[in-house]
């Protein structure tokens, strides 16, 4: 469970993250949608200690984020964010050997090699894992970041629009990936996303959030509804049932 | 989840390129291995004329200067980038050896000419170190805290924050009397060939305590270089490690510069040909590497120079011309990217 | 208009102040009671008004030279200093003094000044290769180029054991100008004035290749008058004074942010404010360890670098 008490962050007079207090259940896809500048992102990176908050308290499992020390929460909590720049030339293999760090702090075990494989395979990274990550596309990359993620084989990840820069192939694929992660691994999978009928189709939660609040929460068929919808967006959104599934129209 | 202690075994490094039944990282660092270990033999024995029982100890404190810079300035460098997380920031580029001498011409300013030999010297080479650290500190929050600032604008603010603590040195330098101008502005011009060797044991000694500290970090090195949120999120404790890090940083540049004084681009051209000729970023391949390519350069350098060309000074000057060229090749290739 | 008067007039007793600074005691009692032929008239004469007369000079042109760089090539962060020329119109200086000794001044300075010209064109060459123009690239790329010129130089002045001549005339100091060694800087004005009868055209170049077209001005006949200026003030100023880094950026990016960037208008401002700013660093430099002189390169490149630091810093980390 993780549970935010009264978060609040401000740069400068503007306030990006104003008060907002949730619990989110264990287990499960959680979506947080929104607007732009809704703050989405910046209350991600909050829950996962990337950035510190000027007010208000957030408990991971129990685990209080700014108290904990960051390599018991690294083995807790994992957090993906969108820009994954980096200057090292890595092997995909390396990369995702990183997500052994925090149990074994460079040092690998024969069971870190066993998870490095499992992951690699869970993404099917096979044949890619020798191959440097400028090398890949960005899909393949992603997919490579996530498997890091995953060899982490923390309770808990987060993610900060995986789907970016994906084409729907491969954003579909992501998807079904963290739904299976979640059902047949047991992880908390709490996302950013901005398409909201991949947060109607794939999650068992929804969170929505606008000017820095909490702007409603609930589950995911409760949640995607026309009133709900044009009251976070600002704009009409229709919703229709397409074979059990809700998907909404708001494209005039 | 603890690992079993027995079960910890070693794992292959990733199948990179092979050369015969070398890695190619393992094999460039053979190469480079053999070719300080023939500087280092030629820096010795060519040229010589007189005893051996003299030629052999005074070339040796040289070379073990030279060593000592060498070491310095590519750990130095390569652990600043791994820091800042990018691959054309160097301490010196942005200003750090400017900020010593700065400091030095500073101490001289305020407490007299006789300071210098007066003052504790390790009170004051830890006053210059904590000087550094602060200011390396405050840059450092500046660089990656608050607003996203473009790697132009911080490379061009450490450029001029370099030329500024020049300036302000020599506008130091010329209030004082001429005497101690003269006294302060040897300290000014990296020269390979005038090392002062009074300073090799102290050098060595404090060089030898931040392996010691480098060394019991060696497994977050990797870890950093993926980036801050990365290397939070895999558990280090980013800020202590970073400060550590910068402070020693802030040590081998403070070791370097007062052996041969002030080189900008040394650093930069031998962390860019490390990671350029190992084709990985791992720290256990790229700190060694560095270090084997500046001793290379320095010693290797300055015994063709010496030996073959009689240009005794030149050394220094070369450098910064091939570190320019490297410097504006990055900036370009980066640019067109 | 007002302003710039203000301007004016602050200048002129700056340059008036100037005359009566320094170790032999002249003033106007002095020169009131003594004759033509007495020391203090001769100090006025040989020293003092050539020595004032070459910062104004110098300051003036410097500055136009930066405002002109900026507008061909575009971008706020340039001058001679960061942009090779000075490094390259230095190299100029040496390959004459090691080949051609027997020069007069003049021939060494044209050697000085086409050397500074082709650094100028390497320079604007190498910023082509770059396909995304970063505002900030610009300089760096430059101040690099300086330092690649400068190491060459070093490295011949070296070998030729001209370092100490090397040093000296990288390090701007008017405390050797005397009559007869200042009247290169007469170009200086010249070029000035050149700059001002075709600042309009500057202007337009400045908006950019295609702008300049659709107005029927042939753009590269504007960049080559540009560089050219920039080129032999640069040379002037090195051979008779030495190097003052940072003036050209300085100047024209302060009048900027008083008065805006119709060059019209700002060719005036800069050319006073240039010489006013080099005045009053110069008397500094020679108040604050008298009997001894700080260098004005010294003394510029301390408050120099403390501006270019301001104005990077206040620029939106992505304005262009």
């Amino acid at each position: 469970m993780i549970v935010a008490q009264g978060v609040t962050k401000n740069y400068g007079t503007s306030c990006v993250v104003d008060g907002v207090s949730l619990t989110l259940p264990a287990g499960g896809i959680t979506s947080i949608i929104g607007p732009n500048g809704a703050g989405k992102s910046t209350f991600l990176s909050m829950i996962s200690r990337l950035m510190s908050m000027d007010m208000g308290t957030v408990t991971v499992a129990g685990l209080d984020v700014t108290k904990t020390p960051s390599d018991v929460l690294a083995r807790r909590l994992s957090i993906l964010r969108q820009d994954n720049h980096m200057t090292a030339r890595l092997t995909v293999r390396d990369l995702v050997s990183f997500g052994r760090y925090p149990y074994s702090k460079g040092r690998l075990t024969l069971e870190d090699k066993q998870q490095i494989d499992d992951a690699i395979g869970y993404l099917n990274l096979g044949e890619l894992s020798d191959r440097f990550l400028d090398e890949l596309s960005g899909g393949q990359r992603q997919r490579a970041f996530v498997a890091m993620v995953l060899c982490q084989d923390t309770d808990y990840v987060l993610l900060d629009e995986p789907l970016n820069n994906l084409d729907m192939k491969h954003a579909m694929g992501m998807m079904k990936l963290l739904r299976r992660a979640a059902n047949e691994l047991g992880k908390t999978v709490v996302l950013v996303l901005h398409d909201i009928n991949f947060a109607s189709w794939y999650s068992d939660y929804i969170v929505a959030m606008k000017n820095g609040k909490l702007a409603n929460q609930g589950p995911a068929a409760e949640m995607i509804d026309p009133k709900v919808l044009s009251e976070i967006y600002d704009m009409e959104i229709k919703v229709h049932e397409i074979g059990g599934q809700r998907i909404s129209l708001y494209y005039e | 989840m603890q690992p079993d202690p027995a079960t910890t075994v070693p794992v292959p490094a990733p199948s990179v390129r092979r050369i015969g039944k070398l890695s190619r990282p393992a094999f460039v660092l053979l190469v480079l291995g053999a070719l300080a270990l023939i500087s280092i033999i030629c820096f010795m024995t060519l040229g010589a004329k007189g005893s051996w029982s003299f030629v052999l100890p005074f070339r040796g404190r040289k070379l073990l200067a030279l060593g000592l810079v060498a070491y310095s300035v590519a750990v130095s460098t390569v652990l600043f980038q791994t820091v800042t997380n990018n691959r054309i920031l160097t301490p010196s580029i942005m200003g750090f050896d400017a900020l010593y001498v700065l400091i030095q011409t500073a101490i001289v300013f305020f407490l007299g000419i006789g300071a210098l030999g007066t003052l504790n010297p390790q009170a004051q080479f830890a006053a210059e170190v904590l000087v550094m650290v602060a200011f390396s500190g405050l840059l450092f929050q500046w660089l990656f805290l608050g607003e996203e600032r473009s790697l132009h604008l911080l490379v061009l603010v450490g450029i001029v924050f370099g030329i500024l603590f020049r300036s302000l040195s020599q506008f130091m330098q010329r209030l004082l009397d001429p005497n101690a101008f003269n006294v302060l502005q040897d300290s000014f011009f990296a020269s390979f060939a005038t090392v002062d060797t009074s300073l090799l044991v102290a050098a060595s000694v404090i060089v030898g305590a931040v392996t010691i500290v480098g060394i019991r970090l060696m497994h977050t090195y990797d870890v950093l270089s993926l980036g801050r949120s990365q290397a939070i999120n895999l558990g280090v404790d980013y800020k202590r490690t970073v400060v550590i890090i910068l402070t020693l940083v802030s040590v081998l540049v403070a070791v370097s510069t007062a052996l041969v004084g002030p080189i900008t681009f040394f650093g930069l051209l031998v962390a860019s040909l490390a990671h350029s000729l190992l084709g990985t970023s791992r720290h256990k391949y790229v700190l060694p590497a560095a270090v084997l390519l500046g001793i290379v350069c320095l010693v290797g350098g300055q015994t063709v120079l010496e030996r073959l060309f009689a240009f005794d000074t030149a050394l220094s000057i070369i450098i910064e011309f091939l570190g320019g060229v490297v410097f504006i090749f990055l900036v370009l290739r980066r640019a067109a990217r | 208009m007002r302003l710039l008067a203000g301007a004016i007039i602050l200048t002129i007793a700056l340059a008036i102040a100037s005359l009566f600074v320094g170790v032999s005691d002249v003033s106007l009692g002095t020169l009131l009671s003594s004759g033509p032929e007495d020391r203090a008239t001769q100090v006025l004469l040989i020293s003092r008004i050539p020595r004032t007369l070459a910062i104004i000079l110098s300051g003036a042109a410097m500055a136009v030279a930066g405002l002109v760089m900026q507008m061909v090539v575009r971008n706020r962060f340039v001058e001679p200093s960061t942009a090779g020329t000075t490094e390259a119109a230095s190299l100029g200086f040496l390959v004459a003094t090691i080949f051609v000794p027997a020069w007069p001044l003049m021939g060494k300075m044209l050697i000085a000044a086409s050397f500074a010209l082709a650094g100028t064109a390497l320079f604007l060459r190498i910023l082509k290769a770059v396909p995304l123009r970063d505002t900030l690239l610009v300089p760096l790329v430059g101040i690099m180029l300086g330092g690649i010129i400068g190491a060459v130089t070093t490295f011949f002045a070296y070998r030729f054991e001209l370092l100490p001549s090397l040093l000296a005339w990288n390090m701007g100091d008017f405390s050797g100008i005397l009559r007869g060694r200042y009247e290169l800087l007469w170009i200086g004005l010249l070029c000035t004035i050149l700059a001002y009868v075709a600042a309009d055209r500057f202007t337009v170049a400045g908006m950019g290749k295609d702008f300049t077209t659709n107005l029927g001005l042939n753009y590269q006949r504007v960049m080559v008058l540009g560089l050219v200026i920039v080129s032999l003030v640069s040379a002037v100023v090195l051979v008779s004074v030495g190097s003052i880094p940072f003036l050209g950026l300085i100047i024209p990016n302060l009048v900027s942010l008083m008065v805006g960037d119709n060059m019209r208008r700002t060719v005036p401002w800069v050319a006073v404010m240039g010489a006013g700013f080099v005045l009053a660093c110069d008397i500094l430099g020679r108040i604050l360890r008298a009997p001894y002189e700080i260098p004005i390169s010294v003394v510029v490149g301390v408050i120099g670098s403390m501006v270019f630091l301001y104005l990077l810093l206040r620029t939106r980390p992505n304005a262009t």
